[in-house]
């Protein structure tokens, strides 16, 4: 069964969407939340599990110091304030990914709150995000559904847990109502996770791997008729894994509603879940306000109390803020905003300036990036970074191009030959014979061919056309195969010719 | 504070998992009840001036370094699981679809 769903152009038309996110973020320490267990992605299952994660009787948590403090850090990279004091408290449900039946997690009292972030849009447009909190729990169990169709719990005989995940630290940055997105809703969802993720990369506090599970998003969406200010009933797509997700089920929820509304029908308040195949939502679980979780504070653990000489003393640590390294990046290449958006857009920008960290000029490392390898990976659909450049390759390139060893039609081809794995440039051009042809004998021989071959040109130059001399430089760099410099052939061949050049 | 009758406990133990028999049931729902009723006296005693209290000892920050400690091997893991599947729990269907 498929909800029915309006454009979006005739969603936005009729109403207003008002968003809000909730954004989990896997810290990348050592250990668990709760336990000495190793926080590792990929092991064999239930082998980073001991005791206090696998929920046995009279075991007792002990919070990691590290992660608390990557906590105030993200808390103070998304301008929150830090709770003076803080506790944990239970959540109590029961399912089997948590074999405690409760989820240690914070409720009423979070690390950090009241903060805000500045989302760039792809023109430029800067979209403050107010957050409402950050607060710190533990990741559950991977479940596994057997039976049925692939991996869904519907129809499923049985599921197999793997409890490695469990206890693994998370904070949950949750935003207060985000109003007057308008049309940009689905860009600003996907900018505001991507703003994210950057962060908690910037800081080094997670990997920060979607792919992963390390940056997972759940997307409340609601509509309203334009001017009216109460809100709309909101549904929450959960798990959206993918930046491109994010905005593709932002844009799926909004044109689902409105159809709901235009046929006069109200809203279920629930949860949906995001199907990357088809691209839509279905039904979860209703979701209730009145979910009973049963919260109460968390007795094996004591309050946290952050100290402002704490608290100011991470602030000491924190990186350049990523949208600021982005204007002293942009300044020192002198980029015009377009080239830089498009570089930051094809996701070169760390690329770029590691190459001329490399000893490249920032013209030569945009060049090579944007003009050569951004197409290359996206043909072999990977991340540029990931195709296999690495900076000193470009820097030696550009300086066989400078020193006319070989011209720019070869040195394509070179990186072509690194990307094939035939060794590094130097080897390459002597392996495949590709140094531009210099001594003068032989491209005079070919020069001599060409005049003859084009008697009217050779006329024209003579006569003070030089822009004719093109027809000449093909001829030659034609016979040469490509392996002349076209400079000095123009050269070579004005002074053939009695020419002032 | 609700009390707690013999249903609410059946459907604890179903929750939990755990196979209770009718006396069980019985004596478990008696004996929480005189638990409640405990903490309901406590209750009573605290006036609305005394805080909310979590831990008996007003400790703050008691933290361990982020240092790898030991774990279990799968098979330790599994050891009391009622069923197990290529070194992973298996638990019944989880959604009621009946």
């Amino acid at each position: 069964m498929t909800d029915a769903t309006l454009s979006f152009e005739e969603a936005m038309e009729k109403y207003d969407p008002v968003l809000g996110f909730e954004v989990h973020v896997e810290l990348n320490t050592k250990t668990k939340m709760f336990s000495s267990a190793p926080n590792v992605f990929g092991d064999e299952p239930n082998t980073n599990v001991n005791e206090v994660d696998l929920g046995m009787p009279g075991v007792l948590p002990v919070v990691n110091r590290t992660a608390i403090e990557s906590s105030i850090k993200i808390g103070l990279a998304l301008n929150c304030k830090i709770a003076e004091t803080c506790r944990f408290a239970r959540k109590n449900y029961f399912y089997p990914d948590t074999p405690k039946n409760f989820q240690t997690s914070q409720y009423d009292e979070p690390i950090a709150y009241d903060g805000y972030l500045d989302v760039e849009l792809s023109d430029g447009t800067i979209f403050r995000v107010e957050i409402e909190r950050a607060h710190m729990e533990e990741d559950a169990g991977k479940l596994t559904h057997m039976g049925g169709a692939t991996g869904r719990i519907q129809g499923a005989d049985y599921s197999l847990v793997d409890y490695n995940r469990s206890g693994v630290p998370l904070v949950e940055i949750v935003t207060k109502p985000i109003e007057g997105a308008g049309s940009r809703a689905p860009e600003l969802a996907k900018a505001y996770v991507a703003a994210v993720r950057e962060i908690v990369k910037n800081l080094g506090v997670s990997d920060a791997k979607m792919e992963r599970g390390n940056v997972r998003c759940d997307a409340n969406v609601s509509l309203r008729p334009h001017g009216r200010e109460r809100f709309g009933i909101r549904s929450e797509t959960k798990n959206v894994n993918s930046l491109r997700a994010v905005e593709h089920a932002v844009r799926y929820e909004i044109q689902r509603h409105a159809a709901v509304l235009d046929s006069g029908e109200p809203i279920v308040q629930e949860t949906r879940h995001w199907h990357e195949d088809t691209r839509t939502t279905t039904s979860g679980r209703p979701k209730s306000d009145a979910d009973d979780y049963r919260y109460f504070p968390e007795p094996d653990l004591v309050p946290i109390v952050a100290s402002r000489e704490w608290v100011e003393e991470l602030r000491a640590t924190l990186p350049e803020p990523p949208a600021a390294r982005r204007k002293r990046l942009q300044a020192d290449w002198g980029y015009s905003d377009l080239e830089f958006r498009d570089v930051v857009n094809a996701g070169v920008m760390d690329e770029i300036e590691e190459t001329i960290a490399a000893g490249a000029t920032a013209t030569v490392a945009r060049k090579w990036w944007m003009g050569e390898i951004v197409g290359r990976a996206k043909n072999a659909d990977v991340d540029p970074g990931q195709l296999g450049v690495a900076p000193a390759t470009i820097v030696e390139l550009n300086r066989m191009v400078e020193d006319g060893k070989i011209n720019n039609k070869m040195a394509t081809e070179v990186l072509d030959g690194v990307l094939a794995g035939e060794g590094t440039p130097a080897e390459i051009v002597a392996k495949r014979g590709l140094a531009v042809v210099s001594d003068d004998g032989p491209l005079l021989e070919a020069i001599d061919a060409a005049l003859a071959a084009q008697p009217g040109v050779a006329d024209k130059i003579r006569a003070g056309k030089l822009q004719a001399v093109g027809a000449i430089v093909g001829g030659v760099m034609k016979a040469t195969r490509g392996q002349a410099d076209a400079g000095r052939v123009k050269e070579l061949i004005l002074q053939r010719l009695g020419v002032e050049g | 504070m609700a009390a707690i009758n013999r249903d609410d406990v059946a459907h604890l133990a179903r929750l939990a998992h755990i196979e209770m028999s009718a006396e069980e049931l019985d004596r478990m729902a008696g004996e929480l009840a005189v638990i409640v009723d405990s903490v309901k006296s406590v209750s009573e005693a605290a006036g609305d001036d005394v805080p909310a209290t979590s831990h008996p000892i007003p400790l703050t920050n008691v933290f361990r370094e982020d240092v790898v400690g030991h774990t279990f091997t799968a098979e330790q893991a599994l050891s009391g699981a009622p069923d197990a599947y290529e070194g992973r729990f298996k638990v019944p269907a989880i959604l009621d679809e009946g």
